[in-house]
């Protein structure tokens, strides 16, 4: 188990390197290669008209006329040992692990990532908590009645929520439940726990909803087809035979069998959340991390869009990571190597 | 065995009366058992057999009353210890199953859970029925392990499923199926799969319990060679419907059904290549949806011309040939007899 | 072209200039003193356009918290570092320019007005040095008072550093500073020569060379004071030292600034601003449609960005009367038109010229930016809210705007080309409404024989690699090309040098993409920029306009106008002209 998982970090310390090299290559050799010079790029980051004088000097200090491996080097010298920045009277350090600063407000990513995690992280595990109860509970009673009147319409509904995009519902039960009936506070509301804890509930139950609602679908329609797979299991029908109340047969034998494949998912998605829900914390104007990244992509900015895709990508190996060996508690017949 | 009555005959353990078991489906009707009845004692051990898709586990399935609350259409009557257990309510028979009547699955890797150890899959059997702590359980699942010869068996007893060898397995099941002390044993081809010698210590070791506990036993198989040695009666199935009843003796020397002549045929014999089987059974198992008329084993019987037309137009009836003996054959008992005795035991004796 | 919301430069048409003569007087002028009072506006009496001709909902009630929400952010909220447009609003707030505009809707507000000044500058008899006297006593809100070296300083920093790349370097290029590295180079300002201190409240400017229009550059916010010793360059923004009424209490990038009031700041010496809300707060990087149902449910106060309502919001307003009554329609600075290149055949021709502005179906080019209510069909340069604006149409498309195909005809038959011709629209391709308005123009032209296709670049190198550079131009025959202008400045130069100069044509970067270069032109805009007389200036910036119509290179299509939205709950709105959105100092809270 130890080799495993140390095994499986240095795989996940390459792929991170592999991914921030892409998205490198993404930001500068492809602009390059379709002709773009580092002028065309600094004029991106000074203001509007700005003189070729500014524009050179926004080149120099992005460091944009180097060649990419020497951009790579700095950007990977600045994550193990630090970078020096010049903010005009005088240098500033940022420390180890420095991702650099935003091309577009001078921040430097990585504290700017830590301010924006718990807001991800709170909208991710709620609405993770919300969606695995409801979706496999929705998916349970209408695998066990299936064919009745209620499963075809948890079923019609599930629909409903995979289809329906995020930025339509979220709207909708904006103007809704904040604007016409006030019962819950609008957008753009999201307070940190620790500022006021029942004002970061109330200002998340709609966005918690609108994501759940979502994935809650999806794992509706996961559970029903994997449950109405389990209960024609064998050993369902070995644990009947016993005398076994069919509550028992079902919470212990099928749920269990069933939950096991959903766990992995779940583990995914969740990971994957946590680089930021992008569609519902732009919704809900929620200050995440996927709100984040959506305005460094549409403002070309590299350093934000690296320390992201490097973040997400972490969240995406620990979470496989997690989920690899949690299947092996879960399911002994796995065994990790 | 012949006429349903009201009430079940004084010393019959189980009875089955017209026992039909019918699946709808999209392709239609299945008709999986078919008018079944038979009668077990205590004590007794009766041989199911029949090719694959006869509807032997079904029935033992229907016995269990585990097609309660599906789609299956059940009819007839299933008597057991003087309780008739198609009409009792669902939640009743359960009470019954683990206890009363255990059941020993044909696969058992799949028929055990992946994620619990054998012995927890036994303790919630035992504990099912017996309100006892789960330390007091652990240690009958570990009797009852030692009892079906697994070595090491407070070792084992925390082992996984996929951690037993086939023979270990069949052998939990076993332990399982008996640690409540059932009165009626259904075994569904518990050796298939298995090598022959752990098939003979399995078979013996089921014996050896049944004699114990005086439980009545049902094995269920496809291979009459299986059943030869253990059970008193034996029941051919063709169908969904019983073709030949009889006491072991009568069906292995004095059988009258041609198909049970085919699955005599087939035995596999220690002595003889598999390919030189004297009289392999052609064509195809039935449809049991569209069950072939008359006779619905007339389109594989090399007899059928003998009863003159009657083997495609008439369903032959279940008719006492012997004391006891029944089978269902159009053709007259002296034919039969006739050509068990001129044709093939001589065939299967010379070879 | 500008990036997007430049300083709106406003004078306003004889419409607006009647309704001025009812209320103007009121709102203007008055300080901070209660001023409104000639206005019965309540919120609902109010009627559509009421915002931009008078105060609407007037009241001096102090207290609560005025919110603001913004679907973006800014460059910087340092007024040294900003373009946004309505971060020089919305900076007054804390930051006092030498001169700002008169707090008042409608003509009056365009006027400039000591600030942090005395009085308006005083041009040396050579128009080359420009002088300011600093009010007495002006503190920052830690309590020290305002010296002229920190106007110095605030301008050495915002015009001459590397680091402070986002507001306009307009002093870096008039003033005579040669040589001067900037104060984080060069930690003496003694070495900056283009601004002198004799005393602690004298500021003299010197100019390379006559500019009459200067008192419009000292208004923007890059004159506001910064001490040195308070300046921590990129990082300022976080800690501006306050002149204004306000104060920072807190910034956090991309996400919210708050402002409480700034006991320091004395009304006394302050004619355009109020300090009626206990605190301001601002809400960044918001959902841009939530923000519209946030002021419709009257959660905000008002869209930071004052750039109007989304289309969804929009539509709901239009079907509404009563919500429509809560709208105010101002044009924006923004001028959107398009360039014929006098250098592409057969665009040399003046004739060809002609004969795409008579086939245009002004309507069909209105209709991409929102009908009526997103702009106002145009016909010349400068825009009805720009001060030398003169109403005339050299190039009528018929009685009702949907092109005059005989005229076109004419013209093309005139040109040499009866058949029509075929010729390339630039445009930018990831700009929705510009590529719509490429295709209705496209459209037009098909009708009168001229086949265009439209060619698609990306606005990131628009200027710097396409349209902007005249060999590309040339090469791919780009005869049409779709741009928006908008000036920095309420003046006519502020918006034509740039683009009808023809010594502004530059290699790269061109913004004069007709490459229209008249000795008449360069001539009236050099006697222009010299004449100090105001009205006459303005005589000659309408001169230019006419100028360049008159070469038919210049195709608008409409005057930019946005919808802006004010809740019940918000008093003392108006839209200010120099702007084009509401005064963000004058506005309160309803508790
Ligand atoms: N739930 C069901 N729905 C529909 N058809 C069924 C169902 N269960 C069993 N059958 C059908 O009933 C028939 C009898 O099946 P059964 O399992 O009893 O055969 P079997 O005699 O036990 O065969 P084997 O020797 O292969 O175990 C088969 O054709 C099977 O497809
Ligand atoms: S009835 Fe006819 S077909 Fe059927 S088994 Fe007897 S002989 Fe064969
Ligand atoms: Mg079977």
């Amino acid at each position: 188990m130890v080799a495993f998982i140390v095994r499986r970090v240095i795989a996940a310390v390459l792929m991170l390197v592999i991914v921030s090299v892409a998205t490198f290559a993404i930001f500068f050799l492809i602009p390059r290669a379709l002709g773009q010079t580092p002028e065309g790029m600094a004029s991106r980051y000074v203001g509007r008209d700005a003189t070729p004088e500014a524009i050179q000097g926004a080149v120099k200090r992005l460091h944009l006329d180097e060649p990419l491996v020497v951009q790579y080097g700095r950007f990977a010298k600045g994550i193990v040992a630090g970078q020096e920045y010049s903010i005009g009277p005088r240098m500033v350090q940022c420390p180890a692990p420095c991702f650099g600063y935003s091309f577009n407000n001078n921040q430097p990513v990585w504290p700017t990532l830590l301010d924006r995690l718990p807001a991800t992280l709170s909208l991710a595990i709620g609405a993770a908590i919300i969606w695995l109860v409801a979706g496999v509970s929705i998916g349970v009673i209408s695998a066990l009645r299936r064919g009745t009147l209620t499963d075809r319409l948890a079923m019609t509904v599930a629909l409903a929520g995979v289809s329906l995009p995020i930025y339509f519902t979220g709207l909708v039960s904006l103007a809704l439940f904040a604007y016409t009936l006030g019962i819950f506070p609008g957008g753009g509301s999201y307070t940190p726990f620790t500022e006021d804890p029942v004002m970061w509930f109330q200002a998340l139950v709609l966005p918690w909803v609108t994501l759940a609602f979502l994935y809650a679908a999806l794992y509706a329609r996961l559970t029903r087809a994997g449950m109405l797979e389990t209960m024609g299991e064998d050993y369902i029908r070995t644990a009947r035979a016993k005398g076994l109340k069919e509550r028992t047969v079902v919470s212990k034998h099928a749920l269990r069998a069933t939950l096991t494949p959903i766990l992995t998912i779940f583990g995914l998605d969740v990971g994957l959340l946590l680089g930021g829900a992008v569609l519902t914390e732009s919704t809900f104007s929620i200050p995440g991390i996927g709100k984040l990244v959506i305005d460094a992509i549409r403002g070309n900015d590299l350093p934000v869009v690296l320390g992201v895709t490097l973040f997400a990508a972490f969240f995406i190996v620990l979470a496989n990571l997690v989920v690899d060996v949690l299947y092996a508690v879960v399911d002994p017949r796995v065994r990790l190597s | 065995m012949t006429t349903p009555s009201a009430s079940p005959a004084p010393g019959s353990f189980l009875e089955l009366r017209d026992l039909r078991i019918h699946f709808p489906t999209e392709d239609g009707l299945v008709k999986s058992v078919d008018g079944l009845s038979f009668r077990l004692e205590r004590g007794k051990t009766l041989g199911i057999v029949g090719e694959s898709g006869s509807g032997k586990s079904v029935t033992s399935l229907g016995i269990l009353g585990l097609h309660k609350g599906g789609r299956a259409k059940i009819s007839g009557e299933i008597w057991l210890d003087g309780e008739e257990l198609v009409g009792a309510s669902p939640d009743h028979v359960r009470t019954l199953r683990g206890k009363k009547m255990a059941m020993i699955f044909q696969d058992p890797l799949s028929s055990m859970h992946p994620f619990y150890t054998v012995g927890q899959q036994i303790i919630e059997a035992y504990r099912i029925h017996h309100n006892v702590s789960k330390a007091v359980a652990r240690k009958h699942a570990i009797d009852m392990l030692g009892r079906v010869g697994i070595p090491q068996p407070d070792k084992r007893v925390d082992s996984f499923p996929h951690e037993f060898s086939g023979g270990m397995r069949q052998r939990a099941m076993i332990a399982m199926a008996l640690s409540c002390d059932p009165e009626l044993l259904i075994a569904d081809e518990p050796t298939t799969a298995l090598d022959v010698t752990v098939q003979a210590q399995i078979l013996d070791l089921m014996l050896d319990l049944q004699r114990e506990f005086n439980s009545a036993l049902i094995i269920i198989t496809h291979d009459l060679g299986v059943v030869a040695e253990l059970s008193d009666d034996i029941l051919v199935m063709y169908g969904g419907k019983c073709i030949e009843y009889g006491a072991a003796e009568d069906i292995f020397y004095r059988p009258e059904h041609p198909y049970t002549w085919g699955l005599l045929g087939s035995m596999p014999r220690l002595d003889r290549e598999p390919t030189e089987r004297l009289m392999p059974i052609k064509g195809t198992p039935p449809s049991l949806i569209n069950v072939p008329s008359g006779c619905a084993f007339n389109p594989r019987c090399p007899y059928r011309e003998r009863t003159g037309g009657k083997a495609t137009t008439e369903v032959p009836q279940l008719v006492e040939s012997d004391g006891g003996h029944l089978v269902r054959c159009h053709m007259p008992r002296e034919e039969r007899r006739a050509i068990w005795e001129n044709e093939i035991k001589p065939m299967m004796e010379g070879s | 072209m500008r990036k997007t919301k430049a300083l709106a430069l406003a004078a306003l048409g004889t419409a607006l200039t009647m309704g001025l003569a009812a209320c103007g007087g009121s709102a203007g002028g008055g300080g901070n003193n209660n001023t409104g009072t000639g206005n019965t506006g309540a919120a609902s009496t109010a009627k559509h356009n009421d915002g931009y001709t008078k105060v609407v909902n007037p009241s001096d009630a102090k207290g609560g918290t005025l919110k603001f929400a913004y679907s973006d952010e800014p460059d910087s909220m340092d007024p040294g570092n900003t373009y946004y447009a309505w971060n020089w609003n919305f900076s007054r707030l804390y930051a006092r320019p030498l001169l700002t505009y008169t707090a008042a809707p409608g003509e009056e507000g365009l006027k400039l007005v000591p600030d942090l000044a005395e009085g308006l500058g005083e041009a040396s008899e050579d128009g080359k040095t420009w002088t300011y006297k600093l009010k007495k006593g002006i503190k920052y809100d830690d309590g020290t008072e305002v010296k002229a070296a920190d106007v110095k300083y605030a301008i050495a920093r915002s015009n001459f550093s590397a680091e402070l790349t986002d507001g306009p370097k307009y002093f870096a290029e008039y003033l005579d500073a040669e040589g001067y590295e900037g104060p984080y180079k060069d930690k003496d300002l003694a070495n900056f020569k283009g601004i002198e201190t004799p005393d602690d409240y004298t500021i003299v400017f010197k100019l390379k060379a006559p500019f009459s229009e200067f008192d419009f550059l000292v208004a923007n916010p890059q004159s506001a004071p910064v001490p040195q010793a308070k300046d921590t360059g990129l990082e300022y923004e976080k800690a501006v030292a306050s002149t204004g009424p306000y104060k920072m209490e807190s910034y956090e990038v991309g996400k919210q600034l708050n402002l409480v009031k700034n006991e320091n700041w004395d009304p006394a010496t302050d004619t355009t601003r109020k300090q009626l809300p206990d605190r301001i707060e601002v809400q960044f990087k918001q959902n841009a449609e939530d923000i519209d149902q946030r002021l419709l449910a009257g959660q905000v106060h008002a869209d930071l960005g004052g750039t109007g309502v989304q289309p969804a919001a929009r539509a709901k307003i239009v079907a509404d009367p009563k919500l429509k009554d809560s709208t105010d329609n101002p044009y924006t600075p923004f001028n959107r038109y398009a360039m014929m290149s006098t250098k592409v055949a057969p665009f040399d021709n003046i004739d060809c010229r002609k004969a795409v502005q008579y086939a245009t179906d002004q309507v069909a080019t209105q209709a991409p930016w929102g009908g009526p209510l997103g702009g106002d069909i145009g016909s010349t340069l400068m825009t009805p809210t720009t001060v030398g604006y003169q109403q005339f149409d050299l190039f009528p498309n018929g009685a009702d705007n949907k092109g005059d195909a005989a005229k076109a005809k004419e013209s093309l038959s005139a040109c040499g080309q009866p058949n029509g011709f075929e010729t390339n629209i630039a445009v930018r391709g990831d700009r929705p409404k510009e590529v719509q308005v490429a295709e209705a123009l496209q459209a037009s032209l098909d009708k009168v024989g001229i086949k265009a296709t439209i060619k698609k670049y990306p606005s990131g190198d628009w200027s710097a690699q396409y349209a902007g550079r005249p060999d590309f131009v040339h090469k791919n025959k780009l005869g049409i090309m779709i741009a928006g202008w908008g000036a920095d400045w309420p003046s006519g130069f502020g918006f034509l040098s740039q683009i009808v100069d023809g010594r502004f044509i530059k290699d790269s970067g061109n913004y004069n993409m007709m490459e229209l270069n008249d000795q008449a032109v360069n001539d009236l805009l050099d006697k222009g920029i010299q004449t100090t007389d105001a009205a006459e200036r303005n005589k000659i910036w309408g001169e230019v306009d006419k100028k360049v119509m008159e070469s038919a290179a210049f195709l608008p299509f409409v005057y930019e106008k946005t919808l802006l939205f004010r809740p019940s709950s918000l008093t003392n709105v108006y839209v200010h002209p120099a702007y084009g959105m509401y005064d963000y100092t004058w506005l309160g809270v309803q508790q």
